[in-house]
């Protein structure tokens, strides 16, 4: 391609395209800079859209292309069907749509690398010059297996949060095995850059190993701890972007792509840390399955109580705190809560919500969720903002939230979630845990909560237990 | 492009996407992971002129795998994230647009 881009007219046009790229990728900053407050974030993708239409439109201006009805056949194809499943998908859902658009990108990372290797492979094959520096080789390797890994590790956790595969594999040497299938993807990774492409099962066989890797790699892994996993192939199909745009010559795709995997890379720490877990635990140790349980046993007696007798509390007291879990979600729950919120607000209740980092399927679902239903993100407070004011409020809603309200966690050293952060619901007054049934929680873990002496049980289906609850605190009077 | 002005763009793009992130409140994670989903969709220009230069059959084939899954990033990314944050609205805002849902 430099032999072309010398020639003085094509000059221009590439100059304008650099321009354009350049554009883009200040929007990028611009767009995700406004995404991180909540006042400005629904601009914040806008101009990111718009960075990516001036980048998407100059690229079929690029000089030397050609195959533009195979380019506009595939572009429109995928344009398509993400529009459609992606205004289709439920908020609840949304974890794992995310996961899938994102190894959709890891799987373009490791085309491209794929167009490129192959390439050198099949001139080196007849015997012609070299294409592409060591440099540029080495990169396009290490973005390709980058890429691939993350396409079907993503699949995977597409699968298992989808309940398409339920199963957790896992089995003895598993690690070595993982280990193998890495490090055999980088050897012939290392003989593709060395003898200058190789040959084609070589390079086939880099992205066979790779894409075997990720495979195994996200199948032991547990449901509650793939949101991390999400996370972090997200900052890995960043940076395999960014290897790629060092392949391709495309600056707009270094940026972003590194401050995607930097950024991505941080966000990972963040809900790594938000769960109590290292990102070396999640992906090497098997709690997220669901197994353990504490060692020390629970003594007491859960009490039950009454709708009605839950709304008069309510209905006259000056501050409830909402403690929503992600089972308030799959009760479809929220809308009904927001309405029995209302109701106490105009009675002039102070009301709140308080959302535990992991409440949800990942960091931040929750509000998501809670926004669908209509709440103003300014009643909302996470974790450290909301702890101290437990000890103030008269009750203290919990609705389907189990594990994030345990005081064991608190106490107790021998149980699995020990040290991890958690709302302190239980320095309330009056504390109401709407609940299914007396079954313990997600990770399988007795809840102390509920055995406390200012503890009442309301037992029942969510959204049922929340139009009984708005019927009460009508009839409070 | 020469490899050391690319050194550069690479450690200065890396801070700057650890300094966006770093003052994110957690109620913005979701949203902000799926709009940085949506930001490597830029791979999308890389598969098109990855595309637009293939020649054998193979090229194409891949070339047109690569393409399709980049406008399925992008687009796809761009949608979910669009329908997340326009969701998200203060008290103020919430009661001039009449209310609820």
């Amino acid at each position: 391609m430099d032999a072309v881009s010398q020639a003085p007219g094509i000059f221009s046009r590439l100059l304008i395209i650099d321009i354009s790229y350049f554009i883009t990728a200040a929007l990028f900053i611009m767009g995700l800079k406004r995404m991180s407050s909540p006042v400005t974030a629904r601009s914040g993708i806008l101009w990111a859209g718009a960075g990516m239409a001036v980048a998407t439109l100059v690229s079929f201006a690029y000089p030397g292309m050609s195959n533009y009805e195979l380019i506009i056949a595939a572009i429109v194809v995928g344009t398509v069907i993400a529009w459609w499943s992606g205004k289709k998908v439920a908020m609840t859902d949304m974890p794992q749509m995310i996961a899938l658009y994102n190894g959709m990108g890891g799987g373009a990372a490791a085309a491209i690398a794929a167009v490129e290797l192959y390439r050198a492979a099949f001139a080196n094959a007849a015997g012609e010059a070299v294409t592409h520096s060591p440099v540029v080789m080495t990169l396009a390797v290490i973005g390709g297996i980058i890429g691939a890994i993350s396409f079907s590790g993503s699949l995977i956790a597409w699968a298992k949060l989808q309940g398409v595969l339920n199963k957790t594999v896992r089995f003895g040497g598993q690690k070595f095995v993982n280990g193998l299938l890495f490090l055999g993807s980088l050897a012939v990774g290392a003989i593709v850059v060395i003898h200058q492409g190789a040959d084609p099962l070589h390079v086939s066989m880099i992205f066979g190993l790779a894409l075997l890797f990720g495979i195994a790699m996200t199948l032991p892994i547990g449901g509650a701890d793939m949101p991390v996993v999400i996370s972090l192939y997200n900052a890995l199909t960043g940076l395999a972007v960014a290897f790629e745009g060092f392949v391709m010559n495309n600056a707009a795709m270094i940026i972003a792509g590194t401050v995607v995997g930097s950024a991505g890379t941080l966000l990972t720490q963040l809900m790594a840390k938000a769960m109590n877990r290292s990102l070396a635990n999640v992906l090497f140790s098997d709690f997220g399955s669901g197994g353990g349980g504490s060692a020390t046993a629970v003594t007491g007696s859960m009490k039950p109580i009454e709708a009605s007798d839950v709304g008069v509390m309510m209905a006259f007291a000056s501050k409830v705190i909402v403690v929503p879990g992600y089972g308030m979600a799959v009760a479809q729950a929220q809308h009904k809560v927001w309405e029995m919120c209302q109701l106490l607000i105009d009675r002039g209740v102070t009301v709140k919500f308080a959302i535990h980092p992991v409440a949800g399927r990942m960091p931040g679902h929750m509000n998501v969720l809670l926004a669908e239903a209509g709440v103003p993100y300014d009643l909302i407070a996470d974790l450290d903002e909301i702890n101290a004011e437990f000890e103030t409020a008269d009750v203290a809603l919990i609705i389907g939230a189990n594990d994030v309200v345990n005081p064991v966690a608190r106490t107790d050293k021998s149980s699995p979630i020990y040290g991890m952060p958690i709302l302190n619901a239980d320095k309330a007054k009056n504390v109401i845990v709407i609940k299914r049934g007396q079954g313990a929680g997600f990770s399988g873990i007795e809840n102390a909560l509920f055995f406390l002496d200012n503890t009442r049980m309301l037992y029942g289906d969510g959204q049922k237990a929340a139009a009984e609850l708005v019927n009460a605190i009508k009839a409070a009077g | 492009m020469t490899g050391i002005v690319a050194l550069y763009i690479f450690m200065l793009a890396a801070f700057t996407g650890y300094e966006i992130i770093a003052k994110v409140p957690v109620i913005l994670h979701t949203p902000l992971m799926s709009g940085s989903n949506f930001v490597h969709g830029i791979v999308l220009v890389g598969a098109m002129v990855a595309l637009g230069s293939a020649v054998t059959p193979l090229e194409k084939t891949i070339g047109f795998i690569g393409v399709l899954l980049a406008a399925g990033n992008a687009v796809g990314g761009y949608v979910v994230t669009e329908r997340m944050l326009e969701m998200f609205k203060s008290s103020g805002a919430r009661q001039k647009s009449g209310g609820g849902h």
